[in-house]
């Protein structure tokens, strides 16, 4: 559904004359042309996975991770540009932290994701920034449950029981439509997590990934870290071997 | 205090009890040795559930409780909920904490909220915050530590936590020379905030020698 805006699409103060804002549509594209992200919102927890994409032998393994922290009870992963990712989850921890020094409280799921997706907004505005090229997913746990919030360049966002975004988020999007996302365990999530995102990956055009896996739920005692390493090896064998599954069925 | 500022002398007082939280004050402020107000409320509303229990300096908690007030009102729309009586208090210990060598401010926050139920939370001068069961507070409050540890007990009903305030409050009245003239009663629940108004001609009777 590509067009070309000749002419509007030179900055974001700019609509089109059928009120689009390309600017704002060409920051989709960088999230799109990025590694698949997945999040799962299970009956106890939530569980964000990351397709990252490796384009060298030469980098480190397990470094420039994609998923990161907010808070204690606050993850973030995101697609697109990894150094505005960066960014957007510096304000998310600005944000998080002037919660808690005014209101003695964690943030809540649903305020954090707001005030994260007004800042996203706000730069679809001037023609002096551009929008931010990434989508992100906000994770979190609070007293009221676990909550996935999906928010996208324009600042739109949405809560979500299962959401993909990136390069093989249609995929991903159809595999998670099978599973009954309100009734997963945590640790069911975190298997079909690995296993969308090895579904999704394409072998010919990438080679080279790394899986990564975090969840916040009852067991990590609401607090958000990278799955723990036997459970998420665990998951990647078993993601491994199912795609071996598939690829022997005739 | 500066000279000629308004004192709220005081004896205030919170309670929490099995359904909610009570708050009592006395209604005496005074300009030195001048009653400027003896019918004064000292219970201030913040928010549909929360109160606070006023005493040092009239201005002061006024100005403050004005402030918070606000700050619940925004925190209610923006996040389409009632704020926690812990967000309250927390608040009020912010600003008295922040601005301490400004303030004269002794406050008592009371309230229900659907998280933690009824509680009862104590900011002394400092801007310290303290959770109690009760508290109190004010000039007046030195004379009643002992009445109010023999006859508190967890888990009153709430005709008992009533008649334990209304007999705090007047025991301490009748000793302290801020402190005097009615006593105003405030009982928070899930169902609303009812106001009690004790006359002074009705003040619960003690020894008087």
């Amino acid at each position: 559904m590509s067009s070309i805006g000749t002419g509007y699409d030179l900055s974001a103060s700019t609509y089109s004359p059928d009120g689009r804002v390309f600017q704002v549509e060409y920051a989709h594209k960088a999230v799109d042309n990025s590694g698949t992200c997945i999040g799962i919102r299970a009956k106890d927890g939530v569980v964000l996975a990351v397709e990252k994409l490796v384009h060298s032998k030469l980098l480190v393994p397990g470094s420039n991770k994609r998923i990161m922290t907010a808070d204690m009870h606050v993850g973030v992963a995101t697609a697109g540009l990894v150094a505005d990712g960066r960014y957007l989850v510096n304000r998310a921890r600005d944000e998080a932290k002037g919660y808690r020094d005014n209101y003695k409280s964690p943030i809540p799921g649903n305020v954090i994701a707001e005030r994260v997706a007004q800042y996203v907004q706000a730069y679809t505005l001037y023609s002096y920034v551009r929008p931010f090229g990434i989508s992100a997913l906000i994770a979190t746990y609070d007293k009221s449950g676990p909550a996935l919030y999906g928010i996208e360049p324009s600042g739109v966002y949405y809560g979500y029981y299962g959401t993909a975004i990136g390069k093989g988020k249609q995929v991903a999007k159809t595999e998670l439509e099978k599973l009954k996302l309100s009734e997963l365990s945590v640790e069911e999530a975190v298997k079909h997590a690995a296993r969308i995102i090895y579904t999704v990956h394409d072998e010919v055009k990438d080679k080279d990934f790394e899986l990564e896996l975090s969840w916040i739920c009852e067991r990590s005692g609401g607090v958000h870290q990278f799955v723990p390493k036997d459970l998420a090896d665990e998951a990647e064998q078993a993601a491994k071997a199912s795609l071996q599954e598939e690829m022997d069925e005739d | 205090m500066k000279p000629g500022e308004v004192d709220l002398g005081t004896t205030i007082m919170a309670v929490q009890f099995k359904d909610g939280v009570i708050v009592g004050a006395d209604s005496r402020t005074t300009t030195g040795s001048y009653i400027a107000n003896r019918v004064t409320d000292k219970l201030t509303s913040v928010h549909d559930r929360i109160f606070c229990c006023r005493s040092g300096s009239a201005a002061d908690t006024q100005a403050i409780a004005d402030i918070v007030h606000y700050y619940l009102q925004m925190f209610t729309v923006e996040q389409g909920k009632p704020p926690q009586v812990h967000t309250a208090a927390s608040l009020f210990q912010e600003l008295v904490y922040s601005n301490k060598d400004k303030l004269s401010a002794g406050i008592i926050v009371a309230g229900i909220d659907k998280v933690d139920g009824p509680s009862v939370w104590s900011i002394p001068l400092g801007g310290s915050l303290h959770k109690q069961p009760f508290a109190i507070g004010g000039s007046g409050s030195t004379y009643i530590y002992g009445y109010c540890d023999a006859a508190f007990k967890n888990g009153m009903s709430k005709e008992e936590a009533i008649a334990f305030t209304k007999n705090a409050v007047s025991l301490a009245m009748s000793r302290d020379g801020s402190s005097g003239g009615v006593i105003r009663l405030a009982v928070i629940t899930n169902d609303g905030v009812e106001r009690i108004f004790v006359p002074g001609d009705q003040l619960p009777e003690f020894w008087q020698g």
